[in-house]
């Protein structure tokens, strides 16, 4: 089941006006700040389907760059993120692609600095529920059915021991988990799905493990 | 864990539980949170519409200024005294009006399910304060009533208008808030499941076609609509009218429109009152894009 929470459905409690097209662009936005780990200096965003027709009615521009700014859907100050990114001097494009996407409410990402970039693939589900679909050319397989972490991580022995312990100290049940490298001893990746909701406070644990880089939630 | 409709009747039944408790039970296992957190977040909830209702009925404005002030007009009109179908419906259609225009004017509101359709849950809910004097307890369960109905329909269909259209969003909202009202009046289970099955057969169809892409023309209106329609099946269930059609297949006969819908149906503003000259009208003024931009 896509959804599983009553709160999918009753909430989430947001800035107007689409729960698809403004609450789920900026929970896509806040999931590559997330990965990012720290406020991009510059950000490519391309919208396709629905998203590339109807974006500047809903104000997606404004809520992917407002979660981007590390902003919940709920935060006022959404409305005025574009202002407050180039205030910051954080550099956005927009692009509305013509390729029709498996799903109509679809969103590439590319955030960089200096010492480094990310690509992500979001789509907006229904509700202001997202999945999260591929992540630096890394296609997610997930089921989208349950909640899912993605831990990016350095290549090292004991990380995926370490990051099972913690879940298993909150006795949460790891349905499916799938880990991957670009290189043996580079970064690698983990993409867990488990049976509870993961609590903030299991996430900071889990973030503060050596050789974990970024952690954060795909799907909730 | 129910998956669908003819399941949550057929445990409410056999436990002899209210709809709403068998949804917070469930969220206790599927969370592993405790009954009082989940109680407590959906009163949050519950307080966020309260507070966008309130906002619409002082009148905001959109940006683009293309709603906004309606839900002050039939207010107004019903302190009159003259109003022909009733006080009672005209107050969830205001409130439900006042819902989408806050959103509309990008105010904060609580998704239900989708905040294109966020109008009609709170419309009928709030409407119902005065003849149902419902507790703040109360209030909650209609809310985890609405959401119990909400999430198969999430789960075997789609709450999304660019999967599945307007039937998908307003249509939803309408058959949650029927179910909901029901249970608060003093209904039956099956009595909930007939008024959703009821409303959303009158929902079946409806395409998403915001003018200019906006959650605006006509999403405000079809909160107004999604909201009576409600009102008036759950009344129509409560007097024993049932549904030849049982939910689950009218739920399942949605999913299978939604997926017929042409694509320019589906929330794209390419076509349905988003293509009219009126509308394409707008959507120039408002972006300042040449008329055949799309």
């Amino acid at each position: 089941m896509k959804f599983r929470s009553v709160f999918d459905i009753i909430g989430p409690v947001m800035i107007g006006p689409s729960s698809s097209h403004t609450a789920g662009a900026a929970r896509i936005g806040r999931v590559a700040r997330n990965l990012f780990n720290r406020e991009p200096k510059w950000a490519h965003i391309s919208f396709y389907g629905s998203f590339a027709k109807t974006y500047k009615g809903h104000g997606t521009d404004v809520a992917i760059v407002g979660g981007l700014l590390d902003f919940d859907t709920f935060d006022e100050r959404i409305k005025e993120s574009l202002e407050i990114a180039l205030n910051k001097k954080i550099k956005i494009t927009f692009r509305e692609e013509e390729a029709v996407p498996e799903h109509p409410n679809t969103a590439k990402i590319t955030v960089g600095d200096e010492s480094g970039e990310l690509e992500l693939v979001g789509i907006s589900i229904g509700g202001g529920k997202i999945e999260i679909v591929e992540l630096n050319g890394f296609k997610l397989r997930l089921s989208g059915h349950n909640p899912a972490i993605l831990v990016v991580h350095d290549d090292k022995f004991g990380a995926i021991a370490n990051v099972s312990n913690i879940l298993a100290k909150h006795q949460i049940n790891i349905g499916q988990m799938e880990v991957s490298r670009k290189e043996k001893g580079k970064m690698a990746l983990m993409t867990i799905e488990v049976d509870q909701n993961l609590e903030d406070q299991v996430i900071d644990e889990i973030s503060a493990i050596p050789n974990i880089t970024q952690v954060a939630r795909i799907v909730d | 864990m129910f998956r669908n409709v003819a399941e949550l009747i057929e445990l409410a039944d056999s436990k002899q539980k209210k709809i709403s408790t068998l949804m917070i039970e469930q969220e206790m296992e599927v969370t592993g949170r405790s009954r009082e957190q989940i109680i407590d977040q959906m009163g949050v909830n519950l307080d966020v519409m309260e507070q966008a209702v309130e906002k619409g009925l002082q009148g905001v404005q959109s940006v683009s200024g293309l709603t906004g002030g309606d839900a002050v007009l039939l207010q107004n009109y019903i302190n009159s005294g003259n109003s022909l179908c009733g006080e009672l419906l005209l107050d969830a259609v205001s409130k439900a009006v006042a819902t989408n225009e806050v959103n509309a004017a990008m105010g904060t509101i609580c998704a239900t399910p989708t905040a294109g359709s966020a109008g009609v849950v709170p419309g009928t809910l709030f409407a119902l304060q005065n003849k149902l004097k419902p507790n703040r307890e109360q209030k909650i369960e209609f809310l985890f009533t609405a959401g119990a109905f909400g999430f198969v329909v999430a789960n075997n269909a789609s709450i999304s208008g660019a999967a599945g259209g307007c039937q998908a969003e307003v249509g939803s909202a309408s058959g949650m808030a029927a179910a909901a009202i029901v249970e608060m009046a003093g209904g039956t289970p099956a009595q909930s499941a007939e008024a959703m099955a009821i409303t959303l057969k009158n929902m079946l169809g409806l395409v998403c076609d915001p003018v200019a892409g906006l959650v605006e023309v006509p999403c405000v209106k079809r909160n107004a609509m999604g909201a009576a329609n409600a009102m008036v099946a759950a009344d129509m269930a409560l007097a024993g009218i049932t549904s030849r059609i049982p939910c689950d297949e009218v739920i399942d006969a949605m999913y299978k429109i939604g997926q017929t819908m042409p694509s320019a149906l589906r929330e794209t503003a390419q076509g349905g009152l988003a293509a009219t000259p009126t509308g394409r009208e707008l959507e120039a003024k408002i972006f300042g894009l040449p008329l055949n931009k799309k």
